[in-house]
């Protein structure tokens, strides 16, 4: 809102400076406000329930911070987990994105130094509110580029309060996105400076940014495929220059080094295929340079020779090159993409051959209403900021076109791709309402000017230099953005004025008729107050009611008051106190993190998904009837099995809602386990007609042992809103050691095998149940 | 790679010996000494000053579970034996193996298996360390014992010898059933031979037995071989052969049956030839031992003394075999023979002697074992070749056959593989007769360090020269460049 401010105070000559100094320090002010709001916007969920990690992931990463500060950067590096995977083992040092969590232990390392004594946990838990701070002024800095500080104010504003984006980066959501996103914003920025400059030194920065993106998350990808197509954009569309070359080919040396130094990435950098757009992108800017160069020093006659030579000699190459990159893409198992790339390329392609990746809720595609959540009015505001940006097209603005349309098709593909459609959105809806607000308070200051000039007549000259005036204040501007950008090299001059002057004049042209009538003007204007009164209502309320759930505490308001449900960290402190230390444990994936992370013990699977063969052991093991997987679990050690169970309180993100993902799982590696067995007539139900070996299978089992004794006979199940199938049975291998006060989560143990082999019992005459297959062999049965 | 249902009982990171309680090792574990301290504090003439108050408590709780439980690890064989029996007159007609017993060091008491004082266990310790069950007829035990006190009784690793016969109670044979052991159905039959009966005055008895078909195993009937048959008089039993913790020691011969001998054989009887198990003996998981026979006779003084021959044979033998076979059977139920142990298993890396938390991939590594065998009064070095040491995860990716000194001590020492994971150290030790051994220890084994690979490698050194030289020529490139104008 400085923006109208900005326009409002009356330029005249000499006051301009001190114009210009009160207009920055107003802007400085309002970014510092902005990154209070950003901060404390997110505090929703320290203040309504604690200052606690959420979710799943997190976890880990707080548990690998704790990790880098006890043991120091090069343990944590080396790190050998045995505490997951168990008996794989996990090597976390070359398996994580370092970013997050050398960026939390830095800052308490120096909070440290500095005698300010604060937890680990702490530092983790505010690290991504303090991030969305930077993420906010990051944006400021990239809108500022591409449309001026009025813009970019806004544009800031609304990052930090954009849902999406505190979804992901509440206080305790200790994820990578929370620097990423950052990182994101903060490399385009400075690729957009160097574009904007020319400097190598913003391009040695960009290189450095892009270094951290790649530490701290896998969306670094994203980066080095957007650049690339960028700058193929401005070839294409003939806007080449030396800035651009600056702002590229250094980014893809340095960066990728760089990237080949984070050990996750290592030789990634250069042989899977999510990076060859870059390399490929950086071969034709060379061919561009190299024509452009040789276009200089020649005669055209000279010239045209010369082209059709390259041209010819160019296209054998380019064809080799493709030829040979092909080859190597061919040539590597699934063509070089991982599946989470090629998910988002092909949408349907997760679904129908990983079911590990479809299972994941943020990988599937958002529904429109989310839409609406995550980015409320801003999706009806991009538009006009697209509109905006064409007016006039620059490298800066057709730059961030491209980022939105890509980022908006790739959270069409994965609700979690989301997060990266945000930032995008902000700066289109910054401009959008920059550019309105510039328009109606142009149109008002225009009328008040001709008002006073209709008052005092006698003022006949102010009329023509009011109207002058902000154009002169453009002209300004771009004299000072000139002077910028006479630093680079001085052969391109020429071409960069061209390439000035010409939007300026455009500008010029297109501002005089901008000018609406004056109700009109304070009516929009008014609306676009509402509108962005509309949009600081539904953050707010996104922050307090929807994103500030921790998930390990859950509550849910009722006609008698608060509920507050604290099963999973009860069971996990059961478990850290009532198990021995080397146990292990066995659940669904999900809660392997939390597991390692609260109680400290080793687990079989966990959230990061690298072996699927392991977890579909789990899946089989817990698909399968009681004594099969036993045998399972007692092959891997496992002492205690954990399951989560929403029946009774009605929390429907539980083990039974999640089962049909394991038999998928399980039976993708494991084909004895057929989806259709425990479907009836395609449904999935665990009530009276649910097929017996559901009702055998290990998780209805262990779900529903003992429910029948809440409901005096019932066994009403309140997440499937529906009486259970099997109400009671005994439960052989497997004893109940532990249930939550809400019975969310339940933990049993292995039966040890039974200590004597039973003949044939007295009452029982058939031989049949005498049968016992031979010890030793796979099919041995412990039990008889 | 995945062994589902594989043989492992144990639980990896501890090593759990059979037949040690598993808290008690795990007193083992927490230091070091324990062991030693406990036969320190079972020769409480030993000076403990140097400990401190807290070693004192440790070994204190080892004292009270030393006295509590004297079926330890340091002394594995029983001490009371608690014997029920039908009728005190079996008192004087077994005496000739009650005596043996006694002479053996064995507190015996007799009681009448309708007592209503019988009890096994008060406030939760057992009072005896065996039982004896010479009651074939008793339908009910007194006091609290029944079925489910007897196999908890077994279950907590005590030892168990039943003697049934013709007229076998319905209790007896539900307690052998649990074990694995089945008596013959029909209540009236009887092991009928009428090939290899023992020669007798009453001619036309076929079913006093000769027996003479015996397991192959010292362990189980001591080393000296038993020459003279063994009388057997009772009912027939049968096991199920996929049972691996079941061993008929004393089989019938091909041509025996199980019938009334009264009554008219109407139908083929259920049990016949050499299925049929006279006497067998079960070692439960937790290596508690049973002996289960069908005749209660075979222990009788009359058996032991009576002169045997048989039928067909014209061996006779002033004796018949059963003292010794009874003397050497009990030796082994109660834990004076095959009962191992293993101790201080170590592994360290070749050339040190520290045992580390941690392996590398490729390191080369030293493990051993101890393991000893317990004579009756002292624990003697375990002698075999076929102790096999898995270094283990998932499926073994090591299997070594162990060297020994002879001493007891079995080594070997191997490099680790070149897969990083969570390893286990397991000896699976399993042989007919003796205790199972099944040991397994955790051990990760993590890949190379960052700066434990070579920093420069001969073959890369083209490229180290290619991007040496490029800086190089850039470099004079830009002074080039720069100043020759």
């Amino acid at each position: 809102m400085a923006v109208p401010v900005d326009n409002l105070t009356k330029p005249t000559p000499p006051s301009s400076t001190l114009r210009f100094a009160f207009g920055n320090v107003i802007a400085f002010f309002i970014l510092l406000l902005i990154g209070v709001l950003a901060f404390s916007i997110r505090l929703f969920s320290v203040i309504k329930y604690e200052s606690v990690i959420h979710e799943f992931d997190p976890y880990f990463n707080y548990r690998v911070t704790q990790f880098l500060t006890k043991n120091g950067i090069y343990d944590f590096w080396n790190w050998f987990d045995d505490r997951t995977w168990y008996p794989l083992g996990r090597v976390i040092g070359g398996t994580v994105y370092p970013g997050l969590t050398l960026t939390a232990g830095t800052i308490w390392e120096v909070l440290q130094s500095l005698n300010i004594p604060l937890s680990v946990e702490t530092v983790c838990v505010f690290t991504a509110p303090v991030f969305s701070a930077f993420a906010a002024w990051a944006t400021y800095l990239l809108t500022k580029e591409v449309k001026g500080t009025g813009a970019g104010l806004t544009a800031a504003v609304l990052l930090a309060m954009v849902p999406s984006y505190i979804s992901r980066s509440v206080a305790g959501s200790y994820d990578n996105e929370a620097v990423a996103i950052f990182a994101l914003i903060f490399t385009f920025y400075l690729y957009i400076k160097t574009l904007n400059t020319g400097s190598l030194f913003y391009a040695t920065l960009n290189s450095i940014a892009y270094f951290y993106m790649v530490c701290s998350w896998g969306g670094y990808t994203f980066i080095i495929n957007l650049i690339p197509m960028h700058v193929l954009l401005c070839i294409v569309t003939g806007r080449y220059s030396s800035r651009l070359y600056i702002a590229y080919a250094p980014l893809v040396v340095l960066g990728t080094l760089l990237a080949a130094l984070v050990p996750v990435v290592g030789f990634n950098a250069v042989m899977t295929s999510e990076h060859f757009a870059s390399f490929l992108v950086f071969i034709v800017i060379h061919v561009v340079a190299l024509a452009y160069y040789i276009k200089g020093i020649l005669s055209p006659k000279m010239f045209k020779v010369a082209a059709t030579l390259v041209v010819s000699v160019g296209l054998v190459v380019c064809c080799a090159v493709v030829a040979i990159l092909l080859a190597v893409v061919a040539s590597s198992p699934t063509k070089g993409w991982s599946g989470r790339s090629l998910s988002l390329l092909d949408p349907t392609y997760a679904s129908k051959y990983i079911p590990i990746i479809a299972s994941v809720s943020e990988h599937q595609p958002p529904t429109w209403p989310s839409y609406f959540m995550d980015l409320n009015v801003l999706a009806f505001l991009v538009p006009a900021g697209i509109i905006a940006c064409f007016a006039p097209l620059s490298d800066a603005s057709s730059f961030v076109i491209l980022y939105l349309v890509m980022s908006v098709y790739f959270s069409g593909v994965m609700v979690r791709l989301m997060l990266v459609l945000a930032p995008a959105a902000c700066i289109m809806s910054g401009i959008a309402l920059s550019e309105a607000f510039d328009v109606f308070t142009r149109s008002i200051k225009f009328y008040i000017s001709n008002l006073s000039e209709f008052l005092q007549t006698d003022a006949g000259d102010t009329l023509p230099g009011n109207n002058v005036s902000p154009q002169n204040e453009v002209l300004k501007n771009e004299k000072k953005e000139d002077t910028l950008k006479e630093r680079p090299s001085r052969k391109n001059k020429k071409k960069e004025k061209e390439n000035i002057e010409k939007p300026s004049v455009k500008s010029k042209t297109e501002k005089r008729p901008l000018v609406l009538p004056v109700e009109a003007s304070f009516f929009a204007l008014f609306l676009t107050v509402l509108l962005g009164g509309f949009y600081v209502v539904h953050s707010v309320w996104a922050a307090a009611e929807a994103y500030s759930a921790p998930s390990i505490v859950l509550t849910s308001h009722s006609h008698d008051g608060l509920h507050v449900f604290d099963d999973f960290r009860e069971a996990y402190a059961w478990l850290s106190h009532n198990t021995e230390v080397d146990d292990k444990v066995a659940s669904w994936w999900d809660y392997g993190y939390q597991t390692t992370a609260m109680a400290n013990r080793t687990v079989i699977v966990d959230n990061n998904t690298w072996n699927n063969t392991h977890i579909a052991t789990v899946g089989t093991a817990m698909s399968s009837p009681e004594k099969a997987a036993w045998e399972i679990f007692n092959s891997l050690d496992v002492k205690y099995v954990l399951v989560v169970f929403g029946g009774l309180v009605g929390y429907p993100s539980d083990d039974i809602n999640k089962f049909l993902w394991m038999v998928r799982i399980g039976g993708g590696v494991f084909p004895h386990i057929k989806e259709p067995d425990y479907l009836r007539d395609g449904q999935y139900r665990i009530d009276s007609q649910a097929t017996p070996t559901m009702l055998n299978s290990l998780m209805y089992k262990l779900s529903y042992f003992r429910f029948v004794e809440t409901d005096g006979g019932k066994g009403y199940d309140r997440v499937r809103r529906t009486e259970i199938g099997k109400k009671y049975f005994k439960l052989t291998h497997f004893e109940e050691v532990f249930t939550t006060h809400h019975w969310m989560v339940r933990i049993y143990k292995l039966k040890p095998q039974k200590n004597r082999i039973r003949g044939k019992t007295k009452k029982s005459k058939s031989k049949t149940s005498s049968t016992t297959p031979r010890s030793g062999t796979v099919k041995k049965n412990p039990w008889h | 790679m995945l062994v589902v249902g594989g043989n492992d009982g144990s639980d990896g990171g501890m090593v759990v010996v059979e037949g040690m309680s598993t808290w008690q090792y795990h007193l083992n574990l927490q230091s070091p000494n324990t062991s030693q301290l406990r036969s320190r504090t079972l020769n409480p003439n030993q000076n403990m000053e140097k400990f401190s108050i807290a070693t004192v408590f440790i070994a204190s709780i080892s004292l009270l579970l030393a006295l509590t439980r004297s079926f330890s690890v340091e002394n594995p064989t029983d001490r009371r034996i608690l014997v029920l029996l039908d009728d005190l007159a079996l008192k004087s007609s077994h005496s000739i193996f009650f005596t043996s017993l006694q002479a053996r060091g064995f507190e015996l008491d007799f009681k009448l298996s309708d007592d209503p004082k019988i009890a096994l266990q008060r406030y939760g310790q057992h009072l005896y360390d065996g039982l004896i069950l010479f009651s074939p007829t008793t339908e009910r035990f007194g006091g609290s014992l029944d079925v489910a006190a007897i196999l908890d009784f077994v279950d907590s690793g005590k030892d168990l010898i039943v003697a049934a016969d013709a007229s076998a109670s319905d209790l007896i044979r539900n307690i052998a059933a649990e074990c694995g052991v089945d008596f013959d159905e029909d209540p009236s039959a009887v092991v009928i031979d009428h090939g290899s009966y023992a020669v007798s005055e009453t001619e036309g008895d076929h079913t006093l037995i000769a027996a003479d078909d015996f397991i192959y195993s010292d362990v189980l009937l001591g080393s000296t071989k038993i020459e003279a048959p063994v009388l057997f008089k009772g009912i027939g039993h049968s096991v199920n052969p996929a049972n691996s913790l079941v061993l008929k020691v004393l089989s019938a011969s091909q041509s025996a049956y199980s019938a009334n001998p009264k009554s008219k054989l109407s139908s083929p009887p259920s049990l016949s030839g050499s299925s049929i198990s006279l006497v067998s003996v079960v070692q439960a998981r937790n290596n508690a031992r049973f002996v289960f026979s069908g005749s209660l006779d075979l222990f009788s003084n009359k058996f032991f003394k009576s002169p045997v021959q048989k039928a067909g044979s014209s061996n006779k033998y002033a004796k018949s075999g059963n003292e010794q076979f009874v003397t050497e059977l009990s030796k082994w139920v109660f834990h004076e023979r095959g009962h191992l142990k293993a101790v201080n298993v170590r592994h360290h890396r070749v050339g040190e002697t520290d045992e580390p938390a941690i392996y590398r991939i490729n390191d080369d590594l030293q493990y051993s074992v101890e393991i000893y065998e317990w004579s009756g009064s002292s624990w003697e070095p375990y002698v075999a070749n076929d102790v096999q040491v898995q270094f283990y995860m998932m499926s073994p990716y090591v299997l070594k056959t162990m060297s020994t000194n002879k001493k007891g001590l079995f080594h070997a020492s191997f490099k680790v593989p070149d897969v990083y994971g969570v390893f286990q150290f397991k000896v699976e030790y399993q042989r007919l007769g003796y205790t199972s051994l099944s040991l397994a220890k955790q051990i990760p084994v993590r890949p190379f360090r960052h700066n434990e690979y070579e920093r420069f490698i001969p073959t890369a050194f083209p490229y180290y020269g290619a991007s040496f030289s490029t800086m190089a020529a850039f470099l004079i490139f830009s002074f080039v460049y720069l100043y020759s104008k």
